[in-house]
Formats: structure tokens, sequence, C-alpha cells
């Protein structure tokens, strides 16, 4: 079977399953149960545009991996039916963000489905944006401050991170440079590290100054994997590992906001009351500071092995008020793991695995450094992320607040992310294009 | 670069390996300590999406569930109606307060997560249908009558009341004074924290009947003559000579009244009139450690068994501070003092009783046992509780002896308040000082009944200025009278 039938295939998997999960939520919510149409048009809409995703696929890179933009539609599938469970107005602004994704990953496509390796030529002009995107929410007028990190820009009603498309842009540049400067660099002769620190030191102070410890952990993270994909040399991953824990132990002395979030990690329950720095009285920690980490964990460890179902978790109390903060954001896995249990976020992570696999198939296959780095750039960074938002929510890590790819609510994320997944599949469709001319 | 993005691949694969590990962990593993946590507010509400089981009585409905639509979810919520009535035993369940009393120690029962075969099959049917789960309802052993009259009975005074039926174990009254409302623990909990009575610090939500920690005064006289005749060291018609008071390490510990020195009496005598010269003797003959032996026969230094949890029951014997000091020596504590209910001796009410209870069932100690039955969805019975018993105190001679002196005491020493006519009654008073003067705990233990001895009972009443045969043994009398009288009706 060609590659386009066999993606066609598992679309229409991922179509069954999405139609399955509505209908779920909407039997649970109806009093009496019943099932009408209504709760079928949102998967009826979501298999016509990932339909038209297809064909544009088929036309443009019919090459490409088979599995990534199934995988992709069914991760924002599970996200909008979670958030149209949790918050129904939520998940239809979510919906539109997933069109305007698809809209530019197809745009991507055909933009670039000649030649990406186009991209490499502005690496220069993609890091200096992504220093520049980042900047935008500090400055003042369009930036908005949510939730104590300055992470949004602000235009009329419009809002976005322009950190998720930042993220994106800094992985081409390094591609880019990397692939130039590998055989200087491996060398270690100091000077050449010079513009790659440059932009990478400017990146880091952007997003210590706007607070956003996450992506500062996943850049950095994207940052030396990628150099040691570059260079072959573990030691720079290494020394980078060291400057990281040297430079994470410098802030945790300095900065009180991050010394918080290591204490919350910690010691989420305390038996005594402590300073309370959000009210300034004595509380327990759990009332306090940690609350949201905990109440996450409740919500997890009663979801157990099966769940409680679709549509039948509890995330409010009895009089309606939210239990968890930023349920559809931050917390979406406390919420998946509640309903669909042990089974179905192991599953979740399946997905995310599959992905990720896939991912690095691309890279492997990639038949040059350019297209080899940024997908596996591009590919460890879904990876690290991943594991930031959800190990934070499972308190392997200390909590810091970024998004789940593809499922979390938020337009900037759902839309940076269908742009790596048109990336992944420009460098798959060419590897795998050059492979079969190769052969015949 | 094949080899580093083969190595990376793994890294990435790898972390996401270690999400599932951690998500089972706090899935299957850590879920059952989650949900035991008292700030758990998801298992909170959740739980009020169960029909959760019934508490009665003999009659009576203790705890029921008031149904409720919110957004889109059915909840029910408890409702108390008999309000203060056995608050301490019943506990409460609630979102904002989470459980205690019985509602905490037997929530699996009550919402039918016991782990029970055709329950679990049950509830995992209820679960796929979607249908309401129902948990299973208790049964006590309370006689709502006996309730009423201790709570009357103590008014506004604070105590606590525990009657026994001494051949089963089973709770006929527990009443702790001054009670609360639970139905007002969600809405208005400064008004349960509030509740006021005649001493120094009320706590409406402390059950005084398990967890209260008193000085037993002379009741504990009852442990120490059946340690003596137990130990055959003594007999009843032992001679003493009471001078008014004892020497302990040369130094004087007098009588309640030192004015009337008894002089020549036997055991017998010593206990109807409470000589306590006599009994520190004794104790000073037997040695603290063989009266800790037999304290202990009795359940002292153990938590009571009971259906409560466990961190509303305390154990009793000697303290050392906050912890229970158990004596290495003779000489570790005072053996005088020690065997007329001094030294540094805390006791529960409960525990009290429970001596009383095994003196009138020929020495053997009961379960005290507050639930009768736990009955599913469908009526049938899951859990029928059984008299059980911990263990002999003493021989059937010693228990029939003290049983004997404390008759007496009632007939005509200091017991003499609680006299019931028509009825057998025996008794001890006990009346210890708090070291405020004019300021006593007073006690009454007591049993009572026909031809044996249906009902066993232990009443203490805080901060009095009178002894436990003025204030203690009246209360005793009017449960007695409240149980007695309606076993013979019935």
């Amino acid at each position: 079977m060609s590659l386009r039938n066999r993606e066609l295939l598992n679309l229409i998997a991922v179509g069954l399953l999405t139609a399955i999960g509505f209908a779920s939520v909407y039997i649970a919510q109806s009093d009496p149960s019943e099932l009408d149409a209504g709760s079928l048009t949102y998967a009826g809409i979501f298999m016509a545009l990932y339909l038209a995703a297809h064909f544009v696929v088929r036309y443009a890179v019919p090459y490409a991996d088979p599995v990534l933009l199934p995988l992709a539609a069914l991760l924002s599938a599970i996200g909008v039916t979670l958030i149209y469970r949790l918050k129904p107005d939520d998940a239809f602004r979510q919906s539109l963000w997933v069109v305007i994704g698809v809209v530019l990953f197809a745009a991507t496509l055909l933009a670039f489905r000649r030649d990406y390796r186009i991209l490499e030529q502005y690496k220069y002009l993609f890091g200096i944006t992504a220093i520049g995107l980042m900047m935008l929410p500090a400055l003042p007028g369009i930036g908005q401050t949510i939730n104590g990190a300055r992470l949004w820009v602000k235009v009329g009603s419009f809002q976005f991170q322009p950190g998720e498309l930042a993220k994106i842009f800094l992985i081409v540049f390094l591609a880019g440079y990397l692939r130039d400067k590998r055989e200087v660099l491996a060398q270690g002769r100091l000077k050449d590290f010079g513009p790659l620190l440059l932009i990478w030191g400017a990146a880091m102070l952007v997003l210590v100054q706007t607070n956003d410890l996450g992506s500062a952990l996943l850049q950095f993270g994207i940052f030396l994997a990628m150099l040691y994909v570059a260079t072959g040399r573990a030691a720079y991953a290494l020394a980078g590992l060291a400057l990281f824990v040297a430079g994470a132990a410098f802030v945790y002395r300095f900065v009180s906001h991050v010394q918080e979030r290591v204490t919350i990690w910690l010691n989420p329950w305390t038996d005594e009351p402590v300073f309370c720095a959000q009210t300034g009285e004595l509380a327990l920690r759990q009332d306090c500071g940690s609350f949201q980490l905990v109440k996450s964990l409740y919500s997890i460890g009663n979801g157990g092995f099966a769940g409680t179902g679709l549509g039948k978790g509890t995330f409010t109390t009895t009089s309606g008020d939210p239990i968890i903060p930023f349920l559809n954001t931050d917390f979406i896995y406390s919420a998946i793991a509640q309903e669909l249990g042990l089974v179905g976020a192991a599953g979740l992570l399946l997905v995310f695995m599959l992905f990720v696999a896939r991912g690095f198939r691309v890279a492997l296959l990639g038949d040059d450094g350019f297209s080899k780095l940024l997908a596996a750039g591009l590919t460890f960074g879904f990876a690290l992320q991943t594991f930031i938002i959800v190990g934070g929510v499972l308190r392997v890590i200390p909590l810091t607040g970024i998004t789940l790819p593809f499922v979390s609510y938020g337009g900037s994320s759902v839309v940076a992310n269908f742009v790596l997944l048109a990336l992944l599949l420009l460098v798959s469709n060419r590897a795998n294009m050059q492979a079969a001319r190769g052969r015949t | 670069m094949n080899r580093q993005i083969t190595r990376l691949a793994l890294t990435g694969v790898g972390l996401i390996v270690a999400l599932v590990v951690a998500t089972t962990y706090w899935q299957a593993w850590a879920a059952g300590d989650l949900a035991d946590r008292q700030d758990n507010q998801i298992q909170r509400v959740a739980q009020f999406t169960i029909k959760r089981g019934e508490i009665r009585g003999n009659g009576i409905a203790y705890a029921t569930n008031r149904q409720e639509r919110k957004g889109g979810r059915t909840f029910f919520f408890r409702e108390y109606p008999q309000r203060a009535l056995a608050a301490h035993v019943v506990g409460y369940s609630t979102q904002s307060r989470f459980r205690t009393g019985l509602e905490r120690s037997l929530n699996d029962y009550l919402t039918g997560q016991n782990a029970n075969l055709s329950t679990v099959l049950e509830t995992f049917v209820d679960k796929a249908k979607g249908a309401t789960i129902q948990g299973n309802a208790l049964r006590l052993t309370l006689v709502p009558r006996a309730q009423r009259a201790a709570q009357n009975a103590l008014g506004s005074r604070c105590g606590a009341v525990v009657a026994l039926e001494p051949q089963t174990g089973k709770v006929l009254a527990m009443v702790s004074s001054p009670s609360y409302d639970p139905n007002l623990v969600e809405g208005s909990f400064d008004r349960v924290t509030g509740v006021g009575a005649d001493c120094k610090r009320p706590d409406a939500l402390l059950n005084r009947a398990t967890a209260g920690l008193y000085a037993p005064g002379s009741t504990f006289k009852v442990v120490t003559a059946a340690a003596a005749i137990d130990s055959g060291r003594y007999t009843p018609d032992s001679d003493f000579v009471d001078p008014g008071y004892c020497e302990v390490y040369g130094k004087r510990v007098n009588n309640y009244d030192t004015s009337r020195p008894f002089g020549s009496l036997d055991l017998h005598t010593a206990l109807v009139n409470s000589v306590n010269s006599v009994f520190c003797n004794i104790g000073k003959e037997l040695g603290s450690k063989k009266i800790v032996e037999y304290a202990k026969r009795f359940g002292f230094y153990s938590t009571p068994p009971l259906e409560t949890p466990s961190n509303e029951r305390a154990p009793s014997g000697l303290y050392q501070g906050t912890d229970l000091f158990d004596p290495k020596e003779d000489t570790d504590v005072d053996p005088g003092r020690f065997a007329f209910g001094q030294e540094r001796l805390l006791v529960t009410p409960l525990q009290m009783a429970m001596v009383a209870a095994a003196i009138a069932n020929d020495g053997v100690v009961m379960r005290p046992q507050v639930v009768d039955r736990i009955v599913a969805p469908d009526g049938s019975v899951i859990v029928r509780s059984k008299p059980d018993e911990l263990g002999r105190a003493v021989k059937a001679e010693t228990a029939r002896a003290v049983a004997a002196m404390m008759k007496d005491a009632v007939e005509g020493g200091t017991g003499t308040a609680a006299r019931l006519s028509g009825f057998t009654v025996g008794g001890k008073t006990g009346t210890a000082e708090t070291g405020i003067e004019g300021l006593n705990t007073t006690w009454f233990i007591s049993y009572a009944g026909k031809a044996r001895a249906q009902v066993a009972i232990a009443v203490v009443v805080e901060q009095q200025n009178s002894t436990g045969g003025q204030t203690a043994a009246p209360v005793a009398r009017e449960v007695l009278q409240a149980l007695l009288g309606s076993a013979a009706n019935s």
C-alpha cells in the first residue's frame, strides 16, 4: 500500500476514535443520557479538516511519513475533546486554532515543497527573529503578563505567545549554524562558539527575564542535544549540563520564585503550618503554594487504573467551583489521567512516544546534515516539552507551566506544533523520495 | 551523525517512559495514600456522588442522605436528624472538614468500596452502567432512650457516659458532653467549635467517652481489689487497720475524710467505704508491676477496640507527659498512691466501663462493639457483630467477690445515690482532685440488672465541687433506669 493510503487509513481510524470520544462526553453530560447528531458534528468537522490536510500532503509531500499526521490529529482530537468536556466555550476557540494550525501546516508544505533547505540560507535571520519574537512580550503596550509570566502579546483582541514560534525558529537557526560549523566546533576553539553563545545567551536572558523557566529549560535542552548531534562530542553536552546545574544553583540562590518552585516540588505537603507568601499568613503548604500540584495529584490518583470515564471525573466542588486551576492548559494531563485512568494516560504517552520515534526516524533517514539536525532538534524539543510539563505535573521535576504539545488549550502552541509537523514531513518527504529514486 | 541521533532518540523515548512509570506510581502505587489524605478535595467531592449507606439503630436514623442535582451531577449530602444525640459515635462526612467517627472509620462500607467480592462486582456493574453507587448501611447498638437520658443527666456539665452489655460488649450508650450538631459542621463550623459548657475546655468535637483521659480516683480500687484477691494474697475478709492515713516513702497519704479513721476493718468494708489507707497498703504489698499486670488484663495500656477511628480512642494507664509509661521496676511509681488511683494514672470512660463490665461478666472482658450489623442495599447482612472475648481479667470467684463489694457500696456505702428499686446495682465512686482547690473529676462505675447484670456503666463528670457519689452516681442512675426500663418493656 502506498504511504498516502496508509495515512488515509490511519486518519479514518483516528476519526472514529474522535467520534467515540465526543459521543461519550456528550452522553455523560446530558441528562437523561442521550446522543444526538450535534455531538457528532465536532467529529465530522474534525474528520473533514484532516482529510483536507491529507490531500495537501498527497499533493505537496507524497513521500512523507504516513504516521505523523494521524498521530498529530489524534493528539489534537484528544485535546479538543477534553477541553470540550472541561470548558465547552474554550473548545470552540481551540478548534478554530486547530483550523488555523492546519492552514499554516498546509501553507508551509506548499511553500517549501520543492526544497525546504532554502531555510538554511536565512539561518541568522531566523536566529535574530527568534530573539525579537521572544522580546515582544517585554515591550510596553502590547506585552501581557499572565500568571506571573510575561509571555503574551496582545494586539486588539488577538492574543499570542510568540515564544512557541521562536522555539522553532531557533531550531532552524541552530540546524543551519551547526551544520555549517560542526567540524570547526568539534575542534573546540572558543572563538567559533561566539555567534552561537551570543544568540543563545540572548535567548536565555530574555527567558529568565520574562520568568518563563519551563521554556528556558526546554530551549537549553534542545541546544545541548543539537550541539551533541552536530559535534558528536558528549563532553559538550556534559559541560553544558554542568553549566546548567551551576546556573540553576545560582538562580536558585537569588530568585525567590525559583526557590518556591523547588520547595513545592520537594515538600508539597507539610504537617505544620508554614509561612504562605501569597497570603502572608501561616498555612499548610498544601493549602498554599503547592495546592495546584497537590490537587492535580489527587486528580491523577482518583483516576486509578481504569479512570472515572470520560465526562465523569471530578473537577469542581459540589457548588461548581473549579478545584484545579489551569486545568485545560498546564494540568490537562491530570484531567486525562483522572477520566481515562492509567490505561488512558499510558495510552496517551504511547502516542507521544510513537510521534517521537517517528520523528527520530525521519532524522536518521535525512540525507544531509541540515535535515538531520532540523528533524532531530524538532523531535527532541517535542519530547522534552512533553517531559517538562507532564513530569512537572507528576512531580518528577519542579513544575513549570508550559503546554502539552497539540493537547493543551492554547492557540500559539497548537499553531507552532503544526508548523513543526510540516517541517518534519518536508524532511521526511525528501529523504524518502531520494531513497525511492536511488532504488529505481 | 546517525549514532548521535540514535542515542538522542533513546533519551527522548526514555523521558517518556519515565512519565509512564511516574503515572503508574501515582495511579496504582500511591493512589490509596492519596485517597486517604484529609485534604483530598477531589476524593471528598467524588464520594458525594455515592449514595452513602444510612446509619440507624434501634428504630431511629442517625445519618440519612439529601439528594441534590447540581451542574448535571447528582450529589448525596449527609443529614443528621438526631443532631447532637450520638454525634461523637456517628461523626460527620462533609466536604470542608472531611470525616470523623464511624463516617470515617467505616467509610469503605458506607460508600460500597469494601473489598467484598459481591460489593466489588455490584459497584463495578453500577459504574459501568453509569448508575449511582450505593453504600452499605450501619445498624448501631445504641439505645436512643439511654442516649437521651445520659445527655439530659449531664446537662451543661462536661463529661461522658459509656454503657455496655457485660456479656456481649455491645455499647448501649456512649455520650460525650458537650456535644455538637453535625449538621452545622459544613456551613457554620464556628458554631461547633464555639459550643460552651461548664468546664475550661469544652471542645465539643472531642469524644470524651473514648479519648478523654481522666484521673480515675477511687474507681481504680476495683482493679486493685481484683488484683489483691485474684493474686491469692488477700481475701475479702483480710483484716486491716486504718489509722486514717498511709505512709509511703516516709510521707503521709490521707484518706478522703481523715477525721474518722476506721480502725480495724476487712477488705470488703474498705472498698464499700473507699478507704485509701487500706488500698495504699495493698499496693505497697503487691508492688506496682503486679497492679499494672492486672490493669493490662482489663485492657489498660492498649487502645480499647471499637469501630470508631483509632485516633479518636486513647489507651489508659500511667502517663509520663503525653506518653504511656510502663514501669520496669516496682520503685518507678509510688505503688501506694497508684493502688487507689492517684500517681500519673489516666483512664478513659470506655476503659472504666470495660472494668465494670468484666466484673459483672465473671471476669471476662468482652470486645466493645457499637455496630450491630452492616447491611447491603438489597437488605442482606454483610457483617454481623458477634460477642468476642478479649480475655479473662480475673477468676470468676474474684469477679463475684468484687461485685459483692460493689453491691454493698451502693446499698450502704459511697454509692447510695445509684440505688434503683427492683434491681441489683453495684458500683464504685471516684473523686479525683484536679489540683485546683474545690474542683474534682468525679466518677461512678457500676453494673445493674435483675438476676444477673444487664448493664455496666462508667460516668465521668468534670470540674465538680463535690464527690462522685453526689454527682456522677445520679447520672448513672438515670441511664440505668432508661436502659433497664426499656429492657423490661421489650
